[in-house]
């Protein structure tokens, strides 16, 4: 581990102002529950590191009929600790009650766990299956981005040098909706997704015909993906088994996985499959009940 | 917890002793857990460096160059050292108690000669003011390698046109058609036992089963990485704080390797946070003692987790080629086996034990065992509890348990008929003492959990036995009574399990006193007689028969004391230890307290001596029942239920005993499930830390029921046979024959991981 600077700004525009002078060599720290590790292995180097847990705006937790904001900093223990997050964007809490143990939670923020891209993200599904925009400030000022289309490569995202990520902004939620993300691993705990399924749908009022759903999906490509026909082909479907295995066999379809320590590429394609079926059932349950 | 088993055939210890069988506090366990125990990387000396050690990049390398001039010039930097800096080592053997080693081989693991054979490999070491200091400093060595291809799998290595990792080696083949060849090889040696004439015997068989397994290399995974603090004096001699199973053994390590005498290494045990027989052999401590030396300040060296994964023994990974035979009634008429083991950069591994084991648990007239000890680009393989034998169980119970299949048998039904007993002749030419397999078998057989059906779909129940020879050695401990009438008990044997009250139990039952008026202190090498380590299932034996010897000593010498004060002769007087009184003639008695409490003021005190070295440890054996349930989709297995009865001798301390059984099921389930080292093609371990490398955790394992059976060893004043060991062999055999149950699919290779275990089910469905 090398020596660096350390800020924590208490303005927007001061974190912008020396995001954007430290020419590349700067980075953010929320949680710190990957950049620490990154710095401590000698795999980034940075000369300066900003704290960005002080400025309000990352700070912001709102949800109203607009839908929700989530600020990059807010911790995933305050996610799942707000109930109507829990009720209404149910794959986001099951996603912040996954990531590590009480003491990441506590630290780790959805911001973070976007930013660091890896693959294998827990939360980036459920950000992809409730169609959440990502807000991003820096010195050309604000843009919006698509959640599934913020993470370029492992470990890399659309960020510029000098932006930073803001907030994530998911639409309001009608009633008969539900969502549910799950996650392979072998251990029961203390792990890295092998492959991980967001779903969201939305019903029609007799909860029995799908009226739009989305599915995210994790760890089976470079990047989280979004599983654009396998969503599209559910619309005007019954909610039953059968239509999650059609699903289930585009979702298959458009995975990119790779053999590693953690799954084959046999194994990920097909529990992409199992694992869409499982979240859709879910997913729905809870719309029914919604 | 049961002894139920052993209670009805009489053989319990219940009842019989004082103390042995009962479960006192241990006493090293205020300091554990209140967090006050000092272990390896909590030594802090004042003026202490920090050392850092640069490893290889590469599985396999010339070394062309090694450059250190950059880092010895940097500020705050007071040592750089390579292999340059180690005596020439000769080609002797060390025996350390559990295995041995070449020292010449020792040498270039510490820090590499001309090669590097495995990634993680050291090349050099610096001592610095800081440990952020020192790993700068390693920045900026430059070593000049030649990479090489490396080999990685054990049957690739064995093959003609594979990379040889040493130039010099020749097979050793102990079989009796062997021809002797000049050519390199990275077969070590190569194993043979025959007993009768298998291949007869398989022409008569009924049923022949014939498979082939793997097995991938694992870790012990103990949680405290190796530490070690070195102290150089100015008149040459060393003092050396370390985490090991066995402070003697590193003294004789350290001494060899750097051509010190023996006596001028002390060496001073810390708590030791694991080591399941990979803190026996050395890596960083004659490191620490040699920029010790070179730096004349004390240098202090901790491996990080990715070190002690890369460069630390773990056990081999294994192929093995399995085939038995039986007659009609289900009697094993015939075994056949083939084991290669990857002893890793440098022979030996414990290939000699996977041979022992491997027909350890059955009576087979007619067998032959192949094994050879080769060597691949990993690091060098060590010990790990019970070393060899889970590898061969798996292959030699899945087996057993498709005959069983075959036969119609009940699995229990079947080891019954064909288990081990007094008098059965090993394979490899050993008969047995009294040994206890068969109340296992029956014990699992009459558990509350064989008899209760299993029920639901995906689900299975497996059974396998396993067994471990155990070790003597040497042990020594002296006991000076105090004025206060308690005892300090002063030990070599570095305490894992609890085997500070185990002693102290052993030597206050042979006294009769309370285990709490025994007071233990594990010493360092020049305040104790020499102990061997930690391991081989050993100290509860030997350390314990040491401990019962100084306590008959201090019964002796408190008897003479008392005919001195009544002045009769030494014969009328004798110990009566329910009493805990010597008693002399007309009535005449000391309590124990009183003695010592007189012998203080007005005698020479009383300090008793016990020395072991005895050999018949009496083998362990045990046997499982598992019931998992496998997610048919995703491969993942579940273990519902663990049940393992063990044949324990006498269970001195129950709980730590059935700590040791429920401790190596967990290690077994690991090793069956999930854990490996994931190798890459340029033989780098891609996955060298705990994340990825995938222990257990609590929220993986049932409650794991242990059954002490106690067929006391003859072989031991108190019965006791070691425990530690044998509960991790039937494990995975046990698992992959419950997983047949379950979902059909027969797991011929560890670990049984739900990739591995999905390919299974998907393949049967085709
Ligand atoms: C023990 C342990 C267990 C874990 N388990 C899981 C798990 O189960 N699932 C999982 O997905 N992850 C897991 N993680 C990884 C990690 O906890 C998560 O990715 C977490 O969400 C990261 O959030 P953070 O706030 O700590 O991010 P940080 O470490 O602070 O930052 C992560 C990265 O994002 C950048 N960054 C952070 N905030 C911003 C911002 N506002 N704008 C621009 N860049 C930013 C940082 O520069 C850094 O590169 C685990 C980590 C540990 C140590």
């Amino acid at each position: 581990m090398k020596d660096f600077e350390y800020e924590a700004p208490v303005s927007l525009a001061t974190a912008i102002e020396q995001i954007a002078a430290g020419n590349g060599s700067v980075k953010v720290l929320a949680g710190g529950t990957d950049l620490i590790d990154h710095i401590r292995t000698g795999r980034l180097t940075p000369s300066l590191v900003v704290d960005v847990k002080k400025i309000p705006e990352l700070n912001v937790l709102e949800i109203n009929s607009d839908g929700l904001r989530l600020g990059a900093s807010v911790s995933c223990a305050s996610v799942y600790g707000n109930e109507d997050i829990c009720r209404d964007y149910s794959a986001l809490s099951d996603s912040c009650h996954i990531i590590g143990g009480i003491q990441i939670q506590n630290r780790a923020s959805v911001g973070g766990n976007l930013c660091n891209s890896g693959p294998a993200a827990d939360s980036i599904p459920s950000l992809i299956a409730l169609d959440a925009t990502c807000v991003i400030a820096g010195p050309q000022g604000t843009r919006e981005i698509a959640a599934e289309d913020f993470c370029t490569a492992p470990g890399k995202n659309v960020l510029e040098s000098g932006e930073l990520l803001v907030e994530l902004v998911m639409p309001a939620r009608p009633a008969k909706s539900g969502s549910h993300y799950l996650r392979f691993i072998p251990r029961n705990e203390m792990d890295i997704a092998v492959v991980g399924v967001g779903a969201s749908v939305m019903l029609d009022e007799t909860g029995e015909t799908i009226q739009s759903a989305r599915i995210g999906i994790g760890a089976a490509a470079p990047t989280p993906l979004f599983a654009k026909e396998a969503s599209e082909l559910l619309t005007g479907l019954p909610a039953n088994e059968e239509s999650f295995a059609k699903a289930a066999a585009a979702a298959q379809e458009i995975v990119t996985p790779i053999d590693d320590m953690r799954g084959t590429v046999e194994f990920r394609t097909h529990v992409t499959g199992v694992l869409t079926k499982r979240a859709l059932h879910v997913a729905v349950e809870r719309a029914r009940k919604s | 917890m049961a002894t139920a088993e052993s209670d009805k055939t009489g053989l319990s210890s219940k009842g019989k002793y004082k103390v042995i069988g009962t479960r006192p506090i241990r006493p090293d366990g205020v300091d554990k857990v209140t967090g006050r125990a000092r272990y390896g990387a909590d030594i802090r000396l004042s003026g202490m460096l920090h050392g850092a050690i640069l490893r290889s990049p590469y599985a396999h390398a010339r070394i062309k160059s090694i450059d250190t001039s950059k880092a010895e010039q940097l500020e705050g930097v007071y040592a750089v050292i390579t292999h340059k800096d180690f005596p020439d080592a000769s080609d002797k053997i060390a025996e350390l108690g559990e295995g041995s080693v070449n020292l010449k081989h020792l040498s270039s693991n510490v820090l590499a000669d001309d090669k590097v054979l495995y990634k993680g490999h050291a090349v050099a070491a610096v001592a610095a003011e800081t440990t952020h200091l020192a790993y700068e400093a390693l920045d900026l060595i430059e070593v000049e390698y030649e990479p090489l291809t490396p080999v990685l799998d054990v049957r690739k290595a064995m093959q003609d046109d594979a990379p040889i990792l040493h130039e010099n080696q020749r097979m050793e083949d102990m079989s009796p058609d062997a021809t002797t060849s000049d050519k390199p090889t990275n077969i070590y040696k190569k194993f043979f036992f025959e007993q009768g004439d298998p291949d007869a015997a398989f022409e008569k068989a009924h049923i022949v089963v014939e498979r082939e397994f793997t097995t991938a290399t694992v870790h012990q995974g103990y949680i405290e990485p190796h530490a070690a603090t070195a102290v150089w004096s100015a008149e040459g001699k060393v003092t050396l704080y370390t985490c090991t199973q066995g402070t003697f053994t590193v003294r004789q390590q350290v001494a060899e390797l750097l051509g010190l005498p023996l006596s001028y290494v002390k060496v001073i045990p810390t708590e030791i946070g694991g080591g399941f027989g990979g803190k026996i052999r050395v890596y960083i401590d004659p490191v620490a003692v040699a920029l010790a030396r070179k730096s004349g300040r004390p240098v202090k060296v901790v491996m990080d987790r990715a070190s002690v994964f890369e460069a630390t023994g773990p056990t081999p990974g294994s192929w093995i080629r399995m085939k038995l035979g039986v007659d009609a009634q289900g009697k094993i008429v015939a075994g056949d086996t083939e084991i290669a083991f990857e002893s890793g950069a440098y022979p030996v591994s414990p290939i000699g034990a996977g041979c022992m084991c491997v027909f350890s648990c059955y009576d087979i007239p007619d067998g032959r065992i192949i094994g050879y000890d080769v060597c691949v680009n990993k690091p060098h393989s060590a010990a790990y509890r019970a070393p060899g034998s889970t590898q061969v169980a798996f292959a030699t119970e899945s087996v057993v348990d498709e005959i069983c299949e075959k036969l119609g048998m009940d699995p229990i039904e079947f080891r019954l008929k064909n288990a081990s007993v007094e008098g059965t002749r090993r394979v490899d030419g050993v008969a047995y003492p009294r040994i206890g397999l068969v109340e296992t078998i029956e014990a699992i057989r009459d558990s509350e959990h064989y008899q209760t059906p299993l029920a639901g779909p995906n689900r299975g129940r497996g059974v396998a036995s396993g067994y471990w020879m155990n070790a003597g050695l040497k042990s020594s401990v002296t006991a000076t009574v105090n004025g206060d009438g308690k005892v300090s008990l002063v030990e070599g044997s570095t305490d894992i399990g609890g085997s500070r009250a185990s002693i102290a139990m052993q030597f206050a039952e042979t006294l009769g006193i309370p285990m709490e008026d025994v007071v233990p202190a594990v010493v360092d090498t020049d305040s104790v007689g020499y102990t061997d380590v930690t391991g081989g299932s050993r100290v509860t034996y030997a350390t314990g028969w040491a401990a019962y010897e100084a306590a008959l000593d201090v019964q002796r010498q408190l008897c003479d004391r008392a005919a001195e004060f009544w002045e009769v002769d030494s014969s009328e007087v004798t110990y009566d230890k329910e009493d805990a009184a010597v008693k002399g003639p007309d009535g005449k008695s000391f309590g124990f307290v009183e003695l010592a409490e007189k012998v203080t003021q007005a005698s020479e005190p009383v300090v008793g001596r016990g020395v072991s070295n005895h050999n018949e440890p009496g083998g362990a054996f045990g046997t499982h029942a598992v019931d998992v349930e496998v997610d048919p989709e995703t491969g993942k297995v579940k273990i519902l239920r663990y049940t393992a009865a063990q044949d324990v001798g006498t269970a001195i301390h129950p709980s730590y005993v059935e700590g040791q059984v429920q401790g190596g099921v967990v290690q077994g389930i690991g090793w069956a499930l999930n854990e490996e080292y994931f190798y890459d093609e340029a033989g780098v371990m891609r996955n060298a830390s705990y994340l990825d490398y995938r222990v257990p955790t609590c929220y993986d394992l049932p409650m794991i029921d242990p059954i002490l059976v106690e067929v006391p060893n003859p072989g031991h004043p108190y019965g006791v046979r070691g425990v530690g060991e044998v509960p991790i062999a039937p494990p995975p055999a046990a698992i992959a024959n419950a997983i047949y149950q379950a979902v059909g699919v027969r797991m011929r290779h560890l670990p049984m991981s739900p990739p591995h275990v999905l390919h299974e089910i998907l393949k049967k469905e085709g």
